[in-house]
């Protein structure tokens, strides 16, 4: 870990102001991820600005009939909140699929959505990865390079990580919005579907935030219903990333949303492809995962996710 | 003393202490957080500095510069030690890869230098400044190519009748090929150490060590001094599993460290860096061809396996119970050694059974399926009481067969579907398996001093306590021998100071450790007996009883000390065949979509001779159940083809089982004696409760779903394609 200075901010238009200021100045809420990629030198930022009490910890109702979701609610705050359990069960069951109870209870809404990826190879610092180190190439797209967890969509040819989060998949079929406030504190709103960048040739950029910009709350829009579903499959019955997660929303006339984690480098929604929720889970997938692009050891997320899927629509 | 004949009846045939549940002795100080681990030493010596590691990045080749100006002068750095400075390091007996010291770089992690600082965080961020250049060889880490060169060549190991012709004649055949991953210890406490060399002459060496001795004599090789200027000292060791029998880069990087600056240096392995630095399980590459006759009984067993080691080493020998487990009159064995370039194999718990028996126990269960026998019945018919190899030997002990049919009895086996795929619940296909459970049996010599004061009993050994309840065991074995109560015996562990013992591993240490408390105890109460002028004295309810003369303990003046070891006659092997059996039964669900396997219940029984404490015994078990279901379900370490590393190096990515993975555990200790093995007729239980465990919950995935996976991991992404629609 390089040495780094230190201070906290009260407003989030004072946090974003200062880190835009301070060159290599970085946020940091619950900390859950940022100081473990510190450890490893993953991450080096010099000054850290503690946006924790920036009183952005409420959740409200929004004047649409939403829900507005402060950037530093806890995961387990928002995975309890009776509202969010009562109209946005997809959220809560995704939140509760993730992490541990210890880490749910310091991680933040904002801090989850920007987690790093854990591809093993932006991990490990004496292998190349144009993530961490841009241009370096990528050791994950090897030969004989240990890709299982990796990206089947979405991913590039400088890149196969994916998104590791479970919340924003499930913010995904919610349709929820990112509101942030810039360096010039101005406010702005970002839906999620415009918020993650692929990876392209600039895997190192992963999200639309410009330089300072801060999250400052999630938005969702009213309630929309329907049977809200998240199945997360793994190896180990807790505490692992997902292979593939399906984020679901079923409505009694078979119409629905369908997003995935696992699989991208954002949570992986394409409406053409729900439109087919009524063909069943192969109509969804065939849209849904066109144009994969797997490696050999994780072509087998592309019938587990319809398979998980398909049994998400049985069990209806 | 010597055990050179099997033992009579003795005083533990009437034991009070020893056989029963006492919870451990050790328990306040654990919980309260008072046990004092290594690198938590604070108060054994003052200055401590604070060392951290830095590893090769290349899997093999040369280093051809190291740059550690900057590291140098960073802020609280007090020193820095690469290895060009330091001429290679000697290797002691059980270590292939050198821990220290020149430029050539054997594997990944490999330690290349070590950085002191004033707290750890400058140490940490001193020692990413280090430039080091090298010139990279290329590697080969491909076990399964291995293995297509060594099969079918080489000697066998074991070679018994004609196996070929066996096969020719059999009723039924089986031929199969089976993978096990490489495995890492994941123990809780990573390598620590402290060490105070400041003088360049004594070495203390405070540290999280199974073996006492084989560390201070490996630091003695690895620097070419004399052993007798090193202590060791290990009073506690947060989890070992093999990962600690040997030296390692902490201790030696301390030593290195506290030298070059003249102050004691603490050093952690980081867990990142752990996995590739340290020793691991090898994988193995297992063909395994069974015949038998038409009513079942096995006629000719062929194992043949592979494993990978750097040269010189010892692989993961997964043939390790195939001579004796099963009868059959026609056997060959053999185990190769594929020399690759990734980092050093060696011992994790059971080595050696724990992957034969992950295939071989599959490979029984696909044979019963063949023959149209329940899987509990054709392990029953291919019992025997003797050493198959050399039938003029027979077992100690052996209660296999009452370990299969109690667990039957007590798991409802008789209630099961037997036809693969046949029961489903909901979303779940449901299935149960079974396998058979066989580690030998070892024991070493070990020693103690046991000391009497005040009518207070103080046992000095170097033995060691992984967590596995040694100083329970040998609190109960001291006060059932001098006939005290426990609470006034207090056992001291972990310091060379003391007599050697046999120390923590290969499921030795208990029985090994408390025979030797015993032969110390007895050459105390002779110390006694004659002090008192007594024949044979009584020791009893805290007093000496002879003549008719009751004398307490603690009004006898003076301090009495007496050392001894029980040293193991040759009888034992020359003689006998010893080992340890038993049998898991386990039921698990595999999503019907998914293939997510969840373990539902599991169940062993276990024949270890007399269970010295069953409330230790059984911890030692669930724990080797609860690793055996990670070995089945989620454990390996995934090897990079071109790099020649294990490249999910943290316990984020290396999936031991968790909480949720575990469900209801049942073990049941079978009531047996082996006087054969020590005067307290124990064997060891500690590696037994893993053996078997994977191939039980494989067999119970195939009664589940019908899909027979023979690689472990048993991952969803090796079934998905056979299960049924949804």
């Amino acid at each position: 870990m390089r040495a780094f200075s230190f201070e906290r901010a009260s407003e989030p238009a004072q946090a974003a102001a200062r880190a835009a200021e301070v060159p290599g100045a970085k946020f940091i809420a619950g900390g859950t991820n940022l100081l473990d990629l510190m450890k490893l030198e993953i991450e080096t930022p010099v000054h850290l600005i503690d946006v924790s009490a920036t009183g952005l910890d409420r959740i409200s109702s929004t004047a649409g009939g939403g829900l507005r979701i402060g950037a530093m609610v806890t995961n387990t705050d928002l995975a309890a909140d009776a509202t969010v359990r009562r109209d946005y069960g997809v959220l809560t069951r995704a939140l509760m699929a993730g992490a541990s109870g210890q880490l749910r209870n310091k991680a933040t809404t904002a801090g989850n959505l920007l987690q790093r990826t854990r591809c093993p190879y932006f991990y490990d610092t004496a292998m190349p990865c144009n993530k961490r180190v841009p241009g370096a190439g990528c050791a994950a797209l090897g030969k004989g390079a240990f890709s299982r967890q990796l990206g089947i969509i979405g991913t590039s040819d400088t890149c196969i990580a994916t998104h590791p989060s479970d919340m924003a998949v499930a913010l995904r079929v919610l349709d929820a919005e990112v509101e942030t406030t810039t360096p010039s504190g101005a406010s702005r709103t970002i839906p999620l579907d415009e918020f993650y960048r692929l990876p392209g040739d600039t895997p190192e950029i992963e999200t639309a935030l410009m330089p300072g910009e801060i999250i400052t709350a999630v938005t969702l829009p009213p309630p929309i219903g329907g049977r809200q579903s998240y199945h997360k499959v793994r190896d180990r019955a807790s505490y692992a990333f997902a292979l593939v997660s399906v984020a679901l929303i079923e409505r009694e006339d078979g119409t629905g949303r369908v997003a995935l984690g696992g699989v991208a480098p954002e949570p992986w929604r394409r409406p053409q492809a729900e439109a087919a929720l009524p063909d069943g889970a192969n109509a969804v997938m065939s849209r849904l995962l066109d144009g994969a692009t797997p490696t050999e050891e994780n072509a087998f997320k592309i019938t587990l996710a319809e398979r998980t899927l398909a049994a998400m629509l049985a069990e209806g | 003393m010597d055990f050179n004949q099997p033992a009579d009846q003795n005083l533990f045939d009437r034991a009070t202490v020893v056989g029963k549940p006492h919870a451990r002795v050790d328990g306040v100080l654990k919980v309260t957080g008072k046990a004092p681990y290594a690198y938590e030493r604070h108060d054994v010596v003052a200055g401590q500095l604070y060392g951290y590691p830095v590893g090769a990045a290349i899997a093999k080749g040369r280093i051809t510069g190291i740059d550690a100006s900057a590291a140098r002068s960073a802020p609280g750095v007090r020193g820095v030690v690469t290895t060009l400075e330091i001429e290679p390091l000697g290797i002691w007996d059980y270590n292939v890869a050198r821990l220290f010291g020149g430029d050539v770089v054997e594997h990944y992690q490999q330690a290349i230098a070590v950085v002191v600082a004033e707290s750890f965080e400058q140490a940490r961020a001193a020692a990413a400044l280090l430039e080091v250049s090298y010139d990279r060889d290329k590697v080969d880490v491909d076990l399964e190519a291995g293995w297509e060169r060594v099969r079918g060549t080489g000697e066998p190991s074991t070679l018994v009748g004609d196996v070929d012709a066996a096969f020719q004649s059999a009723a039924v055949t089986l031929d199969e090929i089976y993978h096990t991953p490489s495995h890492t210890h994941a123990m809780m406490e990573p390598h620590a150490s402290i060490v105070d060399w400041s003088d360049g002459d004594q070495m203390t060496v405070w540290t999280s060590s199974q073996m006492i001795e084989w560390n201070r004599q490996a630091l003695a090789t690895n620097f070419g001094i004399d052993p007798d200027r090193i202590r060791v000292e290990s009073p506690f060791i947060g989890g070992g599993f093999g990962g600690k029998l040997w030296l390692r880069a902490d201790a030696v990087l301390a030593a290195i460290g506290s030298r070059a600056v003249g102050a004691p240096v603490k050093m952690a392995l980081p867990r990142p860096f752990m996995i590739n630095n340290t020793t691991h399980r090898s994988a193995t590459i297992q063909r395994i061809r069974l015949a038998a006759d038409a009513d079942g009984k096995l006629t000719a067993i062929d194992h043949e396996a592979a494993s990978h080691t750097l040269p010189g080493g010892r692989g993961e020998n997964a043939t390790a119970q195939t001579p004796f487990f099963y009868a059959a009159a026609n056997r060959r064995v053999i185990h190769h050694l594929v020399e690759m370039h990734l980092p050093e194999a060696s011992d994790m718990r059971a080595p050696g059974e724990t992957s034969g028996l992950m295939a071989l126990e599959i490979a029984m269960d696909e044979m019963a399926e063949k023959l149209g026998m329940d899987p509990v019945e054709f392990r029953i018919r291919n019992d025997t009481q003797v050493n198959p190899s050399d039938p003029a030997i027979p077992f100690s002990e052996r209660h296999y067969v009452e370990c299969l049919r109690e667990g039957a009895n007590r798991f409802g086996w008789s209630d099961r579907n037997t036809t693969p795929g046949g029961r489903r619940e909901g979303m779940w296909l449901i299935g149960h398996g079974v396998a058979g459970a066989y580690r030998g049996h070892l024991n070493l010599k070990s020693g103690a001093r046991a000391t009497l004061s005040n009518g207070r009993l103080v046992i000095e050994t170097d033995m060691t306590d992984i967590g596995t309840g040694s100083y329970t065991i040998l609190t109960q074995t001291a006060a059932e021998t001098m006939g005290l109560p426990m609470g006034r015996v207090e056992v001291r562990l972990g310091n060379s100071a003391w007599p050697v013992s046999s120390g923590s591993g290969g499921q030795f240490g208990a029985s090994s450790s408390t025979a030797g408390v015993y032969a110390a105890c007895v050459a105390l109460r002779e110390k006694i007996g004659e002090r008192l002028g007594l024949q044979n004295p009584e020791f009893r309810d805290g007093n000496v009883i002879g003549n008719g003369e009751v004398t307490p303990l603690s009004e006898i003046a003076g301090e009495f000390s007496a050392e001894d070891s029980m040293n193991f006659g040759e009888f034992q092997s020359k003689d006998y065949l010893m080992a340890t059996f038993g049998a898991h039964f386990v039921e698990v669900g595999v999503h019907v979509a998914t293939g997510e396997t969840r373990v539902r219940r599991m169940l062993a029984v276990c024949d270890a001779g007399r269970i010295l404490n069953p409330i230790t015994a059984r911890s030692q078990v669930i724990g080797g159940m609860v690793m055996g279901t990670g070995g089945a379900l989620s454990e390996e370490l995934a090897v990079d083809l071109e790099h020649g590393f294990f490249a999910n190096h943290d316990l984020a990515s290396y999936e031991v089982a968790v909480h949720a993975d575990i469900p209801h555990q049942e073990v049941i200790f079978l009531d047996t004696l082996d006087n054969v093995a020590t005067p307290l007729k124990s064997k060891g239980v500690g590696e037994l409760g893993l053996c078997g465990v994977a191939a039980a919950i494989a067999n119970a995935a195939y009664n589940a779903t019908g899909i027979r996976v023979r690689q472990y991991p048993l991952t969803l992404d090796r079934m998905i394609d056979q299960l049924p629609e949804v």
